[in-house]
C-alpha cells in the first residue's frame, strides 16, 4: 500500500505539491492525472524516492522513506519497477542488456537464467527479435515497451508508469494499454500511472485521481470520474478552455 | 562568489562520495578496466604523438638559447628536466581534459537529462558508485602512466632532432641527461599527474551529473567542464611546483 499524507514540495516560489494526500491499494491499477506541468512527474519522482518533499510523508507499506538512508531505500526500490516517460534505456548496451541490468546487479543467476529471464520479459512485451538491437534504433513506442521489460525484470510488487503513452501514435498507446492490462493480470502487482491521456487511463485502471494547483482535487474510479459535476474534472474530460484550469 | 563557494562545495561532496564508494561492494572491475582503456589506451597515440613534437619544439627552442651560451649539449638535460617535472604532467593532462573530460561530460550529461541516472536509482544502484566512481578512480590511475610516455616520447623526439638535426653527440646527450636528471624530478611529475587526473575527472563529472536543460545544457556543461578542468590543472601546479620546488 502507498500512502502519502500532506505532501508539500515548492520550487523558488512555485509550490508544486501543497498538501497532497491519497492512498493506493495493492494490486490496484491507479492513476493519477493532471494537465501537463500539474506537477505528476513531480509527484511520481516523489514515490520513486528520487525528490524528497518539503514536508509530509510518503509511505509504503508503512515505511515512510522521506529521509530514510540510502540503503534503507535501496531495500525498498529493489521493490520497484520504474517505466519513464522516454523508456530511460541505457544507449550504450543492446536491449537485452538493458532488461539483464537489473538482473544481473541484484540477483546472482547464471548467465543461462538470464538470458531466459530476458527472452520471457521481451516476449511478454512482443520485443522478441529485437534482443541485440540498441536502443537509438528503436521507435518510442519500442523504447516503452522495452523498458516495460526492463520494469517487469526483477518480478516487482509495484510499478511505476511515468506517461506511459505521451508521444505515441493511437494505436501504440492502445498496445501500450493493452501491455499494462496483460501484465497486471499475469500477477496482481500495484500499478501507478501518471498520464494526461484521460480515454487510456479511464479504461485501464481501478482508481483515477486529478491532480490540479498542487492538490488532489478528485479521487474515484473510473465511473465516478465520468459522471463527476466537478468543474475542474469536467473540464479535463471535455479538454474545454473555458473552466477553473487557467490557460498559462 | 556565492555560486563559486556552493559549487566547489558540491565538487568536493562528490569527490568525498566518491571515495567512500570506491571502498564499499559491489566492486565494479569491468567498469573500472572499460574506463581504463577509454581514458589510458585509447589516448596513447594523441600522448605519443603530442609529447614527440613537444620534445621536438623544446630541443629547437632550447638549442636556440643555449647556443648563446655555448651550452647546447645541455638542451638533452634541459628538456628531460621540462618533461619530467612539468610538461609530460601538465600536457598529458589537458590533452585527457579535452579528449577524456569533455566526453565524460557530454555522456553523463546526455544520461542525466535521458532519465537513465534516474533509472539507475530507481533500481536502487547508486549512480555515484556506477558511473563516477570508475571514471575518476581510472584517470587519477592512469594519468601518471600518460605522463611517462608524453615525456619518454617528448626525450625521443629531442634526441633524435638532436641528434640527427642539431649536430649534438648522442652520448653527451644522454650523459647530460642521467646526471641531471634523478628520481625525485620524475616523482614530482608522476605526484602531479595523479592529482591532475584527480582533479580533471571529478569536474568533468560533476559538470556532466548535474547538467540540466537538454543538448544546450549538455553543450555549456561541456564547455564550463573543459575550461574549469584545464584552468584548474594550471592553478594547481603552480602550488604543487611551489611546495615541491
Amino acid at each position: 500500500m502507498i500512502r502519502l499524507e500532506d505532501v508539500h514540495k515548492q520550487y523558488g516560489h512555485q509550490k508544486v505539491l501543497d498538501g497532497v494526500s491519497f492512498e493506493i491499494r495493492t494490486g490496484s491499477v491507479s492513476t493519477i492525472m493532471g494537465r501537463s506541468g500539474a506537477g505528476k512527474s513531480v509527484l511520481i519522482r516523489h514515490l520513486i524516492g528520487l525528490e524528497t518533499p518539503d514536508s509530509g510523508k510518503i509511505l509504503i507499506d508503512n515505511s515512510n522513506i522521506v529521509g530514510m538512508g540510502a540503503r534503507e531505500l535501496n531495500k525498498i526500490r529493489r521493490r520497484f519497477g520504474v517505466l519513464f516517460q522516454e523508456g530511460a534505456l541505457f544507449d550504450s548496451v543492446s536491449v537485452k542488456e538493458n532488461v539483464a541490468f537489473p538482473l544481473r546487479e541484484h540477483l546472482k543467476l547464471s548467465e543461462k537464467r538470464i538470458a531466459d529471464v530476458v527472452h520471457e520479459k521481451l516476449a511478454l512485451v512482443g520485443m522478441t527479435g529485437h534482443e541485440d538491437k540498441y536502443p537509438a534504433a528503436l521507435s518510442g513506442g519500442m523504447r516503452k515497451r522495452v523498458g516495460l521489460a526492463r520494469a517487469l525484470a526483477l518480478d516487482p510488487e509495484l510499478v511505476f508508469f511515468d506517461e506511459p503513452t505521451s508521444g505515441l501514435d493511437p494505436i501504440t498507446k492502445g498496445v501500450i494499454y493493452r501491455l499494462i492490462e496483460e501484465t497486471h493480470s499475469v500477477r496482481s502487482i500495484t500499478y501507478v500511472l501518471v498520464s494526461h491521456d484521460i480515454e487510456g487511463v479511464l479504461d485501464v485502471s481501478d482508481e483515477v485521481m486529478l491532480l490540479f494547483e498542487g492538490k488532489i482535487a478528485m479521487k474515484g474510479t473510473p465511473e465516478e470520474i465520468r459522471s463527476s459535476a466537478d468543474p475542474a474534472v469536467r473540464q479535463f474530460l471535455t479538454g474545454s478552455a473555458e473552466g477553473p484550469m487557467a490557460i498559462e | 562568489m556565492r555560486l563559486f563557494v556552493e559549487e566547489v562545495g558540491a565538487i568536493l561532496i562528490l569527490l568525498w562520495r566518491s571515495l567512500i564508494w570506491l571502498f564499499r561492494p559491489p566492486f565494479r572491475g569491468l567498469e573500472f578496466v572499460r574506463q581504463m582503456d577509454f581514458v589510458g589506451s585509447q589516448s596513447v597515440v594523441l600522448i605519443v604523438l603530442t609529447g614527440s613534437f613537444t620534445g621536438m619544439v623544446m630541443a629547437l627552442q632550447g638549442y636556440n638559447g643555449l647556443h648563446r651560451y655555448g651550452a647546447e649539449t645541455m638542451v638533452g638535460a634541459t628538456v628531460a628536466l621540462a618533461m619530467a617535472r612539468e610538461l609530460g604532467p601538465v600536457i598529458a593532462a589537458l590533452m585527457v581534459v579535452g579528449r577524456v573530460g569533455s566526453a565524460m561530460t557530454a555522456e553523463l550529461g546526455s544520461m542525466r537529462n535521458t532519465q537513465q541516472i534516474d533509472a539507475l536509482a530507481s533500481m536502487a544502484v547508486d549512480p555515484i558508485q556506477y558511473l563516477v566512481v570508475p571514471r575518476v578512480f581510472a584517470a587519477t590511475v592512469v594519468l601518471p602512466p600518460l605522463a611517462g610516455i608524453f615525456s619518454f616520447s617528448g626525450m625521443v623526439g629531442c634526441y633524435l632532432l638532436s641528434v640527427h638535426y642539431l649536430g649534438i653527440d648522442g652520448g653527451t646527450f644522454m650523459a647530460a641527461v642521467r646526471y641531471y636528471v634523478d628520481a625525485d624530478d620524475i616523482g614530482h611529475g608522476l605526484v602531479k599527474a595523479v592529482v591532475f587526473g584527480l582533479i580533471l575527472s571529478v569536474i568533468a563529472c560533476y559538470k556532466g551529473f548535474y547538467a540540466t536543460g537538454g543538448a544546450r545544457g549538455v553543450g555549456i556543461a561541456t564547455t564550463k567542464a573543459v575550461v574549469a578542468s584545464s584552468v584548474m590543472v594550471l592553478i594547481s601546479d603552480y602550488f604543487m611546483t611551489a611546495l615541491m620546488f
